[in-house]
């Protein structure tokens, strides 16, 4: 089993959307949010995903699909 | 007792050990140094830094390394240029130019936080270090690994350009090229810091190597006679080394070698990547990651880590952010090199640019203190200018030709 760790932006019009709770029925991932503001116009998550790493990776495809941004827990790290 | 009390959460608080982690297990947000300011306190003085090294580890009391076997040990304590001429063509009585278009080893900043993660990744037994990186941070790391006797793998985008492979290539560390875009590097390289014993210098290392940022306010603050400026335009990438200048004025006033901070701090993006600079203009306190589109790609980070920081550092401050146009950003290389024979990177020209923008805008006034921070060298982006900088006079070996072209009689005088 792998952790990973994730930090996850919604666009305005999925902000609405249980789109966290999707992932964890659509895939063999455990979803655990540990941080998280979510307003009106924006919302954003740090999210671990635990599971076999094939199946986080289905799961993250899963959330892009969904039109959700998906980017590591530090964010940008290419300097 | 260490000078390091501990690594702490910028969120929540949570400490931890001061090992090789950068990320709190309870919120997942973001760990910095946690110092013993009172014991620092017992041994720092003004005359103690002054009779220190002609580097930025005079003030090793302050940065969190534990001894003294430094990686990088001239890195730092660049020129505090009074730039009287870009200052009249501004209309601003007391300018200076932070130059660290000249650090050693590699022209960049990055030698300073490079220095401090290196050090302190030799001190917690790393053999390997490791950087993901466009430019500047992968020069820095390749060259102070080849000096250090350390591993090093540098993690690129597989479109990069020539130039800029062969300036890590030199050193002869392992450069892995990604095949995949930036988000796909990004990412890869967050896994990979995840799952090996290396000293990832921005992902692992990255409390310690942020740090180094800091040295930036403090030679600032002894190069002005131990004054802090009224203002200070610093280039925003990942919004770090603006946090870190605010974090080290701060500190010297609590260890009692300045008496009050009364700095405005303000921020300078890139049109083509400003997800900070737009935020604050928009009065927002978060910002929206953007696709970078910018010839300053030292600066084009569309996610940054401490953008949030760093609106927070600058409304604290009561100061401003603005951002500029790929043109406006060659106009301020153009213009700092004609006016103070400093030639600087993009992210120079940035600084410039949002500078000139502060004054016209009567943000910045014209007998405040003022300190703009260059942060690498034009010659890292000769392609940047290329294109308006002219060409050569081109003349016969011939006196007379020499003289007819420049209008000039037998004596001299004259131009072209």
């Amino acid at each position: 089993m792998t952790s990973l760790r994730f930090h996850i932006r919604f666009p305005e019009d999925k902000i609405k959307e249980p789109i966290v709770y999707q992932i964890g029925h659509e895939f063999k991932v455990v979803t655990n949010v540990r941080r998280a503001d979510v307003r009106e116009t924006t919302g954003w998550m740090d999210l671990e995903l635990t599971g076999d790493t094939a199946e986080i990776e289905r799961a993250v495809d899963g959330l892009r699909k969904k039109g959700v941004a998906v980017d590591p827990i530090e964010l940008n790290v290419v300097e | 007792m260490s000078k390091m009390k501990a690594l702490v959460c910028r969120e929540c608080g949570k400490e931890y050990p001061t090992k090789a982690i950068h990320v709190c297990e309870m919120c997942f947000g973001p760990l910095e140094v946690k110092y013993n300011y009172e014991e620092i306190k017992k041994n720092v003085s003004r005359k103690k830094i002054e009779d220190g090294p002609h580097s930025m580890w005079r003030y090793l009391d302050l940065l969190p390394v534990e001894g003294t076997n430094f990686v990088g040990p001239h890195a730092g304590f660049t020129p505090l240029v009074r730039a009287n001429n870009l200052g009249a063509y501004l209309g601003l009585d007391e300018l200076y130019i932070k130059n660290d278009t000249v650090n050693h080893p590699t022209l960049s900043f990055k030698d300073r936080v490079v220095a401090v993660a290196l050090t302190r990744a030799r001190e917690l037994g790393f053999e390997t270090v490791a950087c993901a990186s466009t430019g500047n941070l992968a020069n820095s790391v390749s060259a102070h690994a080849a000096a250090a006797n350390l591993h090093c793998y540098v993690f690129i985008p597989g479109d990069l350009e020539a130039a800029k492979v062969l300036g890590n290539l030199i050193y002869k560390p392992h450069v892995v090229e990604v095949e995949g875009n930036y988000d796909d590097v990004n990412r890869l390289c967050s896994e990979i810091a995840g799952e090996h014993g290396w000293a990832f210098v921005n992902i692992n290392i990255r409390p310690y190597y942020a740090e180094g940022s800091k040295t930036l306010a403090f030679e600032t603050v002894e190069q002005l006679g131990w004054k802090t400026p009224d203002q200070v335009v610093i280039p925003m990438a990942s919004g770090s080394l603006l946090t870190k200048i605010w974090k080290g004025l701060h500190e010297m006033k609590a260890l009692g070698l300045i008496d009050e901070v009364r700095t405005k701090i303000n921020g300078a993006q890139a049109e083509g990547c400003s997800p900070i600079s737009t935020a604050f203009k928009a009065g927002r306190d978060f910002f929206k990651p953007v696709k970078p589109k910018t010839i300053a790609k030292s600066l084009a980070i569309g996610n940054p880590a401490d953008g949030y920081y760093a609106l927070k550092a600058t409304a604290e401050s009561h100061g401003s952010m603005d951002m500029v146009t790929d043109e406006e950003v060659v106009d301020g290389i153009k213009l700092l090199a004609q006016t103070e024979g400093i030639f600087a990177e993009t992210a120079g020209g940035v600084t410039i640019g949002v500078l000139k923008k502060l004054v016209k805008q009567g943000v910045i006034k014209k007998d405040e203190v003022t300190v703009a921070y260059i942060t690498g060298n034009g010659l890292k982006t000769q392609e940047a200018v290329i294109d308006s900088v002219g060409r050569p006079v081109r003349i016969q070996p011939s006196l007379v030709d020499f003289q007819k072209t420049f209008k000039m009689g037998k004596n001299g005088g004259g131009d072209a």
